[in-house]
């Protein structure tokens, strides 16, 4: 297996080195996938970031990608073998990829570095990462606005602070609406198995669920929603393909605008090191088109919520909050900071069941 | 939803989750009952799924395309039979390599059909015995590919065990050189129990792909293809056997997604390795008499033949 792919890797270097000899001018960008670009989910989005530089500019940029890089060992090699042929700038796109990201740069200083959700940076490295949670708060709102039963069913992947984060914004935001709705969270332990993630979306519906949530990345639970006649929210992008009826509103990624200021920012020399944790007031989380079957003040209440957190007049985890044991952690009047966001390993109340640690 | 509503709704998920590796274990069943051991059920499977779905979207006939799911999984079953029976190479190794391909090749046919969703294959309910109550949506009210998983795993008993052609296959995969001594074409029962096993595994795939999750997505088989090669091993090659931890390994899977719902106090990370813990126990206990494992094992599970040694 890994053979084969330094094979591969050999391969792609060679073409793109020999395809970049003709136009020395133009700015190359390389990309390191974890995932198929067909996964419709997270490497889909991060591709149409890379397609989206392409398009703002033109014949002046080259992009490469390396598609289901496995974390480790395997990434390293793509990323040096990337670097040394010429990319001078390299966004590597998954959490895994942070230490072989690192080494690399250490070894290529002229060559500018971009990594995704995580924490070291250096002079030539920076990180970059989206605050999904600030959607996860609006479809919140929105679920608390629709639901019947006042019971939601959470589709989980992994107990990481990402995924818990994502699990309290949606509770405090539905909960601001309907103070007695509670969630119910299913770990499937992946983030890609469409037949186990539609079984979990089935579990939660037969246990009473009529809103379903899901931090995993295909579209099956989706569909279990539309064919049970309960209401879902899309995942990375909109979704409503499959499930015109059922999907209420997707949480989109959107590196876009981050992926093409970067690369003009290379261009022009003004690339510095730095730290990103962009939100709706980027444009890098973005609400999916609303389902016309969603009443209009609902709408207009999600809007403006989306507005608010954009304008930092609403924070998603403003005070007072509690935990599942009814004691106040944040007191009113505070919210809490980013730290505090970025190790989150605690639910807060109304998510019913305990955190796997 | 009331308790019976809702019993029948676990009942049914756990249905859809079983039969996918139900498909696939059956026809493995068959392959490696002749000899062979074709370890690229994942990659047939995803081949399967690939082709079913994409036939069905273009030409709007899921009968078109689930027989073509059939026929592109055998045609991957017919270049392993290749390389193995007549070209003589490892099985282990080509079987991984199967799966490799298949992986790869069903991604880049599939690349057009990412996004895209198709209708699920409709249920077909039998007159009269559909209504009644409980028994009635549980077993007489599903699409047709589980009614054919069902059968085929009767008819695989039945022709292993009660045909001629049956004792021919057995007698191949336990001793080739002395069934090839009597005078049975050792290579064309292979060959044929190999591309069973494909159909089969393209029969499972196309299941994901037009009932399970009714969408493309590339790897959607999500490990089901191992999950099958496992289950005919601890179900000691038979059939019956093969139903019971498909079965098995579906209802725990959903149990335990119901057990979290529910709030139970257990780590979601311990539930998640019971479906294959319960299989495993109840299969290791059901099949422990050591004489009898070694009657139904196929002797000659992954040895060459060559007409000539």
């Amino acid at each position: 297996m890994s053979r084969f792919k330094l094979v591969l890797g050999a391969l792609l270097g060679a073409a793109v080195a020999a395809g970049g000899a003709a136009l020395a001018e133009e700015l190359k960008v390389g990309f390191v996938y974890v995932g198929p670009i067909g996964d419709h989910g997270w490497t889909y989005r991060h591709d149409i970031g890379r397609q989206a530089i392409e398009k703002a500019l033109g014949d002046k940029v080259k992009t490469s990608y390396v598609e289901s890089v496995a974390e480790g060992q395997d990434a390293e090699r793509v990323i040096r073998q990337l670097a040394s042929s010429g990319h001078k700038l390299i966004f590597t796109t998954s959490f895994g990829y942070m230490n072989p990201t690192m080494k690399v740069a250490k070894r290529f200083p002229n060559v500018h570095f971009e990594h995704a959700t995580g924490y070291k940076r250096d002079k030539n490295l920076s990180t970059y990462m989206a605050r999904f949670y600030e959607g996860r708060y609006v479809a919140g709102r929105i679920a608390g606005a629709m639901t019947k039963s006042g019971t939601i069913g959470y589709i989980a992947s992994f107990p990481i602070p990402e995924v818990v984060r994502g699990i309290n914004a949606f509770t405090l935001a539905l909960r601001s609406v309907n103070p007695t709705a509670t969630v119910k969270v299913v770990w499937v332990n992946t983030w890609y198995d469409p037949g186990k993630e539609g079984d979990a979306a089935k579990a939660l519906i037969d246990q009473g669920a009529d809103v379903i949530l899901q931090h995993t990345d295909s579209p099956g639970p989706l569909q279990v929603a539309e064919a049970r006649g309960v209401w879902g929210f899309g995942q990375a992008s909109d979704m409503r393909a499959f499930a015109p009826k059922a999907q209420l509103s997707a949480i989109i990624d959107n590196w876009d605008g981050y992926y093409v200021a970067r690369a003009k920012a290379t261009m022009d020399g003004t690339w510095d090191s730095r730290d990103t944790w962009g939100g709706f007031n980027t444009g890098m989380v973005e609400m999916a088109p609303y389902n016309e079957r969603i009443p209009a003040e609902i709408v207009a209440d999600a809007k403006a919520t989306v507005a608010a957190i954009s304008a930092g007049t609403l924070h998603p985890f403003q005070g007072p909050i509690k935990n599942q044991d009814g004691e106040v952690v944040v007191p009113a009047g505070k919210a809490l900071d980013d730290g505090a966001l970025l190790g989150m390993d605690w639910y807060v109340e109304g998510v019913q069941g305990k955190l796997p640690k | 939803m009331s308790d019976i509503g809702i019993f029948v709704s676990v009942v049914l998920t756990v249905i859809s989750a079983a039969t996918p590796l139900l498909f696939a274990a059956t026809g493995e069943l068959v392959a490696e009952k002749s000899g062979v051991l074709n370890l690229g059920v994942e990659g047939m499977m995803l081949v399967g799924a690939v082709t079913g779905f994409a036939v069905t979207t273009v030409s709007g006939s899921a009968t078109l395309g689930i027989v073509c799911a059939a026929l592109a999984a055998g045609g991957m079953a017919l270049l392993f039979g290749f390389i193995t029976l007549t070209l003589l190479a490892n099985q282990v190794a080509t079987g991984l390599a199967l799966t490799l391909f298949g992986v790869g090749l069903s991604s880049v046919v599939g690349q057009s059909f990412v996004g895209t969703p198709v209708d699920a294959l409709p249920k077909l309910a039998v007159p009269g015995l559909a209504a009644i109550p409980v028994l009635g949506p549980i077993l007489f009210e599903h699409d047709a590919l589980i009614y054919l998983s069902v059968i085929m795993v009767a008819a695989v008993a039945w022709f292993l065990y009660r045909t001629r052609a049956g004792l021919v296959l057995r007698a191949v995969g336990d001793s080739h050189e002395a069934a090839h001594a009597i005078g049975h074409p050792v290579i064309r029962v292979r060959y044929l129990a190999v591309l069973f096993g494909g159909a089969m595994a393209g029969l499972g795939g196309a299941f994901l792909s037009l009932s399970y999750t009714p969408m493309w997505g590339e790897n959607m088989t999500a490990g089901r293809g191992w999950i099958a090669l496992a289950l005919v091993v601890f179900a000691t090659w038979r059939p019956a056997r093969v139903l019971l931890g498909a079965y098995l390994f579906g209802g725990v899977t959903i149990l335990q997604l119901h057990a979290q719902g529910v709030g139970i106090e257990i780590p979601s990370q311990v539930l998640s390795m019971l479906p294959y813990l319960v299989t495993i126990l109840v299969l290791v206990l059901i099949s422990r008499d050591q004489a009898k494992v070694r009657l139904n094992a196929p002797a000659c599970i992954g040895k060459v033949f060559h007409p000539s040694t």
